[in-house]
């Protein structure tokens, strides 16, 4: 059904200080998570990752009403979407995750390490996942990636090559000692010195 | 159909910092956005089965043990891309304060009641042709911090998810006429007219139900258009 051309689209707004009990519950209130921050389910292949970190504002204070979306290809780099030709019907790996950060700023998501995807060009890019950063205060969402430290292919990745070389290391997660599932480390600071780069997409 | 999603399209939006709005002062980034093109990752989003809205999602009037207090209304309207075409099952979150301009989040202290049987949660998914539709409450005005004597035109929020990534929406939906239009630094970070009046919805006649319920149509335009101009534009 095709209704009159719009004139554009509809304007972001702001998420508001309130979303947690409708996008966010996470048990705290009486409705149920459309999606969580545990994309992996047994099935799933691919080296299992946790990913944790904090949100600043620009004074560094943290963000205790912030709300990360991921979204990211599976362990052979293939996205869970029929647009994605490859993917493979019925898989149980949906991609994507979200989680609202708690009174420290602070979030985790539990995932896999994604595979490698073609750029337009046919050329890989490093393993990463796309994230878009929400909050009380951001009148439209911030696009950024996350990338992996001790990947080889970071070094060629024709996105992260777009990037100030200053500023590359804010985009990449940080691999935290201990044994176990991998844990990366990725901060997000929404303004100043230490600014996560954000793109315009 | 291929679609792409021109960043030209992105002038609708907000500027991230908007100083009369006074929470963006500290979070909007300094630095400039980094241009790219757009990649695989970019191009693909996530797609939902069924499991994910439930048969009453979309009725939020039927959430408590009873019903809630104020004023019945329809929301609905279609879901598109910038072309016009429906977006078919693509999932559409609601959230709203009740009847009195109070939200059920533990950190709004606005001293104005509860209702038990409201909470202000929905989610539904668009049909075939990108139609959604919502029963609900209407939403209070209530105040905030951001200045003196602040007070939020009435508004739902809406949480959409279209063909992508990057097609992914967060706004809010006003109501015809609202009298604090003028004031809110929110809605009017929008600084071009006719893009601020797209988040006003339409007062809709034709489909208020008698004796029962107003209704309100609220069109969703998502980026994504295609690959090569249509012939009428």
């Amino acid at each position: 059904m095709q209704q009159a051309k719009p004139d554009g689209i509809t304007p972001s707004q702001t998420v508001g200080p309130y979303f947690a009990y409708g996008l966010t519950p996470n048990g705290k209130y009486d409705w149920n998570d459309a999606f969580n921050n545990n994309l992996v389910t047994p099935d799933t292949s691919g080296e299992r990752i946790r990913i944790e970190g904090q949100v600043f504002d620009g004074d560094g204070a943290v963000v205790p009403d912030c709300m990360l979306e991921i979204w990211q290809a599976d362990a052979q780099g293939r996205f869970s979407d029929p647009q994605d030709k490859r993917a493979l019907t019925n898989t149980s790996f949906k991609g994507f995750g979200r989680i609202g950060t708690d009174a420290k700023g602070g979030y985790t998501f539990d995932t896999i390490k994604p595979g490698l995807v073609a750029d337009p060009d046919g050329k890989p890019q490093a393993p990463h996942m796309v994230l878009a950063v929400f909050a009380r205060g951001m009148l439209l969402h911030n696009y950024s990636r996350i990338y992996f430290d001790g990947e080889a292919a970071n070094a060629t990745d024709p996105v992260l090559a777009l990037v100030p070389a200053d500023r590359r290391s804010t985009l990449i997660a940080t691999r935290q000692p201990g044994s176990g599932n991998a844990v990366y480390r990725f901060d997000i600071h929404l303004q100043g010195d230490k600014e996560t780069v954000f793109f315009d997409v | 159909m291929t679609l792409v999603y021109p960043v030209q399209s992105l002038a609708a939006h907000p500027p991230r910092l908007s100083p009369a709005y006074k929470s963006t002062v500290k979070r909007s980034p300094s630095k400039p956005l980094i241009p790219m093109r757009h990649t695989l990752s970019e191009l693909t989003g996530p797609v939902y089965g069924h499991e994910t809205v439930r048969e009453n999602d979309h009725d939020l009037t039927v959430h408590g043990k009873g019903e809630p207090i104020g004023e019945r209304i329809i929301v609905h309207g279609h879901v598109l891309d910038e072309d016009g075409r429906g977006i078919p099952n693509a999932l559409v979150e609601l959230w709203q304060a009740n009847s009195c301009g109070r939200y059920v989040h533990v950190v709004d202290q606005h001293p104005a009641p509860l209702d038990p049987n409201f909470t202000g949660a929905g989610r539904t998914q668009s049909d075939a042709q990108g139609y959604y539709r919502f029963i609900t409450i209407k939403p209070g005005a209530y105040p905030w911090g951001n200045h003196h004597n602040a007070w939020r035109p009435a508004h739902i929020h809406f949480s959409v998810f279209g063909h992508s990534f990057v097609s992914r929406l967060v706004t809010q939906m006003y109501f015809p006429g609202d009298p604090l239009f003028p004031f809110d630094p929110i809605f009017n970070s929008v600084t071009d007219e006719k893009a601020r009046n797209r988040m006003i919805s339409a007062f809709d006649m034709e489909n208020t139900k008698p004796d029962w319920a107003l209704c309100y149509r609220f069109n969703i335009v998502l980026r994504g258009q295609s690959a090569t101009p249509m012939e009428n534009s």
